[in-house]
């Protein structure tokens, strides 16, 4: 807890999910210190995952989404980049006194909408509720878990030469979320890219160890996912800023407010890495699913710069891409 | 997206690079100072430096607004914010700002009232929203801010708001950029004049510059194309020893400026001596408000007591803002100072040119 003495009290960026994670020297373990976003166990000899992610997002209904099918969708995520199946979900709710009935019942269709379409079910649950003024609205906490199929593990370990790819246009997530907040009275077209991506990801378990890894860009964006990836391996990381698919409503709107889609949540993407070898089959496998249309090879994995992420630019000059540091945007997912 | 993607165009990049490296060449070094931290940001993000020929130096200055505020002013701040049915309200990149022991972050998290808000009428409307809570906005800027916070002061007056006031740390362009002409500390040739304040002040500003100190002066906008052509026009006067001020940004900003901003700051603020931080006090390069509007000052308003102010000694942001030193020299950089842990402002601020340098120039 050395890093944290020096607050004292909890600060807002200590939830952006970016360097200053602070469970791990208390709790340490072999599962948690494999900082993934699910712990893998053996059952009997098959490989099992359970993962945990608890929502808040502000509001609670967005547009592409609500805060039911976000904690549904966030944690079938967390479960399929670990090359699991998601079977079995929990659900867990806070909700503050005087919420009201019917804005419940839309979220919980939603939570059982988004259970079907992705093949999931709730199978136990818990809810509380807190007197007004103590949280705001409505909290969800998910908890998951998943089989990884016999002939789909992956190493888990980069190569120079891998290629990285995404399954579609970065940011939207968090920018639409920014863009309904109060205070900042905007009108767009943008939609959150929130869903379940194990339908998609399924398509690739044929790929079978080709598939390095997989990683969900969402709190702090593909910049800090790949910053994770990178960090303590002998490899670098480098984006082709030309590559980058992104909505001309996400990057005008970042304009605007000064961030950076790079940095900003997604909940409907996956990052992959792949043999060189592979990734241009893997690409049009993911461009057949609806929710890969927009997929792209974005980077590859280099011997250069160890430990970094770099962008080239699209004017061919290089510059690093660091970990996000401290909160871009408030309550988010 | 349309006037963005046409100011990143990969060809026209490559031409004007080109045209730089001609004009530029057999020219002894020109060095030039990038006067705004959107300018110093966006050199890094697009990696301008690196096209340059090796006679041609970008030098940050002192116009990251945030990067200038003194701790006292941050200090004065967290200590209004501590008063009871006090809610402060700041544009958010003042959140994370140290100030001599703490910052507005630090005190959010210990129950202070501190929001964070996107223009001085959302602060307005929470001073209308909460009648029984005194709300006081961190007017901290150049120019470019000036006219809201103005308006937003006219605003209160005219509608008998009684609960808002302004803690004003404005200040005001050109004449820090004459003590930068006028000094031997950095031998500039010219300025990249800031983008958004010349469209409130109008690019005549800077014509003493070039007049009187044989500055070469451009306008320039934040996108690459702006910038590399805005360089141009300065490496061509340095050729041609013809130092004018020429305006690349003519788009948005013009020779006389928004007369309609510039009279509304006129009408609420007077010019004042103002605190650098890290430069020191700059006669009449400040803004405050006039006796007329004093009711909405939170100077005069509130009386509380400021922690005697601190600096680290060993942050060199006064040497970086001047142009004497670049981030990578303190010895503080990237060890002892990072965006998690600032010791100055400029490494937090999203302008400031220690943060660009530690974000984008570190391969």
């Amino acid at each position: 807890m050395k890093t944290q003495m020096k607050h004292e009290k909890i600060l807002l960026s200590h939830g952006s999910g970016g360097k200053l994670s602070f469970f791990l020297p208390v709790l340490e373990n072999p599962y948690l210190e494999s900082l993934d976003d699910g712990a893998i166990f053996s059952v009997k000899g098959e490989a099992w995952v359970m993962t945990t992610d608890s929502y808040v997002v502000d509001p609670i209904f967005f547009p592409g989404g609500d805060i039911g099918k976000l904690a549904v969708s966030g944690t079938i995520n967390d479960l399929a980049v670990m090359g699991a199946v998601p079977r079995y979900l929990s659900l867990g709710m806070i909700i503050e006194e005087g919420f009201s009935f019917s804005d419940l019942e839309k979220i919980l269709t939603s939570i059982q909408d988004t259970c079907q379409q992705a093949g999931v079910v709730v199978v136990t649950g818990d809810t509380k509720v807190v007197p007004r003024g103590f949280m705001d609205k409505l909290f969800i906490n998910t908890s998951g878990i998943g089989r990884i199929p016999d002939n789909f593990r992956m190493s888990r370990k980069i190569q120079a030469g891998d290629k990285i790819l995404i399954n579609g246009t970065i940011g939207d997530h968090g920018t639409t979320i920014m863009g309904q907040r109060e205070g900042l009275k905007m009108k767009s077209s943008l939609t959150s890219d929130c869903a379940p991506l194990n339908d998609l990801i399924r398509l690739l378990h044929p790929f079978g160890q080709a598939i390095r890894m997989m990683r969900d860009p969402t709190r702090g964006g593909v910049a800090t996912t790949l910053n994770e990836i990178a960090e303590g391996t002998d490899y670098g990381l480098i984006m082709w800023e030309e590559n980058l698919p992104t909505k001309a409503e996400v990057s005008g709107l970042c304009e605007i407010l000064g961030l950076d889609p790079l940095y900003i949540a997604n909940e409907g993407k996956v990052l992959i890495i792949a043999e060189s070898s592979a990734a241009e089959k893997i690409l049009s496998v993911l461009k057949s699913h609806p929710l890969g249309e927009d997929a792209q090879i974005i980077g590859e994995v280099v011997e250069e710069y160890p430990g970094k992420v770099v962008l080239e630019t699209q004017f061919g000059s290089r510059r690093i891409i660091d970990m996000l540091t401290g909160e871009q945007l408030p309550r988010i997912c | 997206m349309k006037h963005l993607v046409e100011f990143r165009d990969k060809e026209i990049v490559k031409k004007l690079v080109k045209q730089i490296s001609n004009i530029a060449e057999g020219v002894p070094k020109v060095k030039l100072m990038e006067v705004c931290g959107t300018h110093t940001m966006s050199i890094a993000r697009f990696g301008i430096r690196r096209f340059l020929p090796e006679n041609v130096e970008l030098i940050s200055g002192p116009g990251c607004p945030v990067c200038v505020t003194p701790n006292a002013y941050l200090d004065h701040a967290i200590a209004l914010g501590r008063l009871p049915g006090v809610t402060l309200t700041t544009f958010g990149d003042m959140m994370r700002v140290p100030g001599s022991s703490g910052s507005l972050e630090r005190e959010k998290a210990a129950g202070r009232d501190i929001r964070v808000v996107y223009s001085t009428m959302d602060a307005l409307q929470i001073a209308r929203e909460n009648p029984d809570r005194e709300v006081i906005f961190l007017g901290v800027g150049f120019e470019t801010t000036a006219p809201t916070i103005a308006a937003s002061i006219l605003m209160a007056h005219r509608d008998g708001l009684k609960n808002f006031s302004v803690l004003c740390a404005h200040k005001t362009m050109p004449r820090p950029m004459e003590i930068l002409a006028s000094g031997n500390e950095v031998k500039l040739n010219g300025f990249i004049c800031p983008a958004h304040v010349t469209a409130i002040i109008g690019a005549k500003a800077y014509q003493f510059l070039a007049e009187q100190y044989g500055k070469a002066c451009a306008v320039a906008g934040f996108e690459p194309v702006d910038i590399l052509e805005g360089i141009y026009l300065l490496v061509r006067q340095v050729r041609e020893e013809k130092p004018r001020v020429e305006n690349q940004y003519s788009r948005v900003a013009t020779w006389e400026g928004n007369k309609q901003a510039q009279k509304i700051i006129e009408q609420v603020f007077e010019p004042a001596d103002a605190e650098w931080r890290g430069i020191g006090t700059i006669p009449e390069s400040g803004l405050k408000i006039r006796a007329l509007y004093e009711e909405y000052d939170a100077e005069n308003q509130f009386q509380v007591e400021i922690e005697p102010t601190r600096e680290h000694p060993g942050c060199i942001c006064g040497e970086v803002m001047k142009g004497s030193k670049k981030p990578p020299e303190c010895n503080l950089f990237g060890s002892v100072c990072t965006p998690e842990y600032p010791v100055g402002s400029c490494m937090v601020s999203s302008e400031g040119t220690c943060a660009a340098y530690y974000k984008y120039e570190r391969l």
